[in-house]
């Protein structure tokens, strides 16, 4: 049996940096990476998906973006150059084509097996991402035989899709970008909307993403947040990595000529139902923006920053009067359903009790147990923790926790 | 950007009691499963009469001192002798006295002070649809809308976060604006 002090599993941006963090320690480690560097995103992702932060934003413990685009987005193949670059720059050991099959307990610390062999350590680092399951509704299992069923993770390009109606429930970035390129080559789009976030790409010249950044909003720490549980349920933000563009929302979709309705909540004799709150989830995200926008306001004004643009006013989201309450989906109509209903993370290799009753990992700030550790969720310590640029910090704190308890235990 | 609030307001609401069963059902959720009931009896003609007392909640069963009565009829224009309200009438008073008192709840949890409520529910029907005269008319409301005068010491975009955060959390809302199995059977 082979033994290493830390197995970090996945190479993307989090288990890169906490691999970076671990050398700057002298703490021997590896990377196992079911695929090749930055793989989801080469393997998971559709084929016009850019990043949804600037190429600024990319920032990893001592690597970042130097070429001639600091504001533009990178394209899945830039991002996997990006992350094989860093790969390469702070020579990762990454131990690529591996997959993980099992965590388990093994004396004071975890055995870790894969399809190449078995590894003991006294520590892991989960870092295989936020976005390893697409979720998808238990109606799903009702849909009508002969619609084609796709999710984020298996849409790849318009060329899959069967000519005629597409339902895309979800009206987050994914469902708001696939329903928008679907629209793009005529699709007759129907948008299932439920809680989603509205915001501006651009707003009084900078991007979102800057203000962001600059006003502290993503620094925020996980203590600071009201409702810490309630906050990463929150969905992504409705945003398109195109600057030309400026907002992704439900106006943009009607404009292009999608239909829009509530939260899909039933599927019965191949009718589907959806819920009658549009009117308020819309009014709920435009006030949500405009609190956004304001506290930006508020921020720009104590900083005198005097070179900005003016204070701009979005119109309200507007809806059909009596958004449809339910849709035939035996008629023909609709030949594929799109569930861009969000996304979990995958640790069902992990054969530890490490869970919740609702399956969900048990953390507190990363720290899941005893030298294990998970890195790359949503407001896991920081409001940007599932950044590419949150996790270097997070990386950078659990690498101190993780030297200290193995000075611990040696000692 | 954070935003401290002084919380002086007393809408007369005990949030940090609510607050807390947040924390006690975490921990234990099987305490969270409530079952309400309602017991109605025939009038006569189409008036009834409704007793509702005990409920289950909190893993038993508990009853009032006394119960409450909600009578229901219809009005005369329906042949009927108009004694109490008809039941898609008080399906209207349980949206509006859900959102309102949502409204307080959420009100006292941000530290605003209200002066004063009002909520005015109304709903359209078809009555084509319950005389079972046209199949593509349903019987329920084709629409209903809720217009609020709310009077607090909140700017106009807090108060109408208010009313929205109080449709997200209210078990009537969500009654009307998603579908429910509804099982009914022969005792």
């Amino acid at each position: 049996m082979r033994h290493i002090s830390t197995v970090i599993i996945g190479a993307g941006p989090a288990g890169l940096a906490m691999s970076k963090c671990l050398s700057d320690r002298s703490i021997s480690h590896m990377v196992i990476e079911r695929g090749e560097v930055a793989n989801s995103w080469t393997t998971e992702r559709w084929e016009s998906l850019t990043l949804l932060t600037p190429n600024w934003q990319s920032r990893l413990p001592e690597y970042c973006y130097t070429g001639e685009h600091p504001d533009g987005f990178m394209s899945m193949p830039q991002i996997a150059d990006y992350l094989h670059g860093y790969a390469t720059s702070i020579t990762a050991p990454v131990e690529d084509r591996t997959t993980v099959e099992a965590v388990t307990a093994q004396g004071f610390g975890y055995r870790v097996s894969t399809d190449r062999g078995d590894w003991t350590c006294d520590n892991v680092v989960f870092a295989n991402g936020a976005c390893g399951r697409a979720q998808v509704p238990s109606i799903a299992q009702a849909l009508p035989a002969g619609i084609a069923q796709l999710t984020p993770q298996t849409y790849k390009s318009p060329a899959q899709i069967a000519r005629g109606g597409v339902l895309v429930v979800g009206a987050s970035a994914s469902g708001t970008q696939i329903a928008a390129e679907l629209l793009g080559v005529g699709h007759d789009v129907m948008m299932s909307a439920g809680a989603h976030i509205r915001v501006p790409r651009r707003y009084r010249g900078r991007d979102i993403q800057w203000w962001m950044d600059r006003s502290g909003v993503l620094d925020a720490r996980i203590g600071e947040v009201d409702d810490p549980d309630r906050a990463r349920r929150v969905p992504s933000l409705q945003l398109i990595g195109d600057a030309g563009l400026s907002f992704l929302d439900l106006n943009t979709l009607q404009a292009r000529g999608a239909e829009v309705t509530g939260r899909m909540v039933g599927l019965r004799d191949g009718l589907a139902q959806f819920s009658g709150s549009l009117a308020n989830q819309c009014a709920s995200s435009d006030l949500k923006m405009r609190r956004l926008l304001r506290g930006f306001d508020l921020w720009a004004a104590s900083q005198d920053l005097t070179d900005l643009p003016p204070v701009e006013l979005h119109p309200v989201t507007r809806l059909p009067a009596n958004p449809r309450l339910t849709l035939d989906l035996a008629n023909g109509r609709i030949r594929t359903v799109i569930w861009a209903t969000g996304y979990a993370p995958d640790f069902s290799f992990a054969k530890l009790p490490i869970f919740d009753r609702k399956g969900e990992l048990r953390h507190s700030e990363g720290i899941v147990g005893p030298g294990l550790y998970v890195l790359g969720l949503p407001l896991q310590m920081r409001r940007k923790s599932a950044l590419i640029d949150g996790v270097g910090a997070d990386a950078e704190a659990l690498a101190t926790h993780l030297e200290h308890h193995l000075k611990i235990r040696a000692a | 950007m954070t935003v401290q609030i002084e919380t002086t307001a007393n809408n007369g609401v005990n949030t940090e009691a609510l607050m807390g069963a947040r924390d006690a059902f975490a921990q234990a959720p099987e305490a969270a499963a409530f079952t309400f009931r309602s017991t109605c009896s025939w009038v006569d003609g189409t008036e009834s009469s409704n007793e509702i007392n005990g409920y289950f909640g909190l893993g038993q069963e508990h009853t009032r001192p006394a119960s409450f009565v909600i009578n229901s009829d219809h009005p005369t224009v329906f042949a009927a002798r108009d004694t109490a309200p008809a039941p898609p009438e008080i399906v209207l008073s349980a949206l509006a006295s859900c959102l309102t008192a949502g409204v307080a709840s959420v009100a006292q949890h941000r530290g605003i002070q209200l002066n004063s409520i009002k909520a005015h529910a109304e709903g359209d029907v078809d009555v084509r649809g319950i005389l079972g005269m046209d199949p593509d008319i349903r019987n329920g409301f084709g629409a209903i809308r809720v217009r609020f005068e709310i009077d607090a010491d909140a700017s106009e975009d807090d108060i109408r976060a208010l009313v929205a955060q109080s449709q997200k959390r209210s078990a009537v809302f969500d009654l009307l604006t998603n579908p429910t199995n509804v099982h009914v059977d022969l005792a």
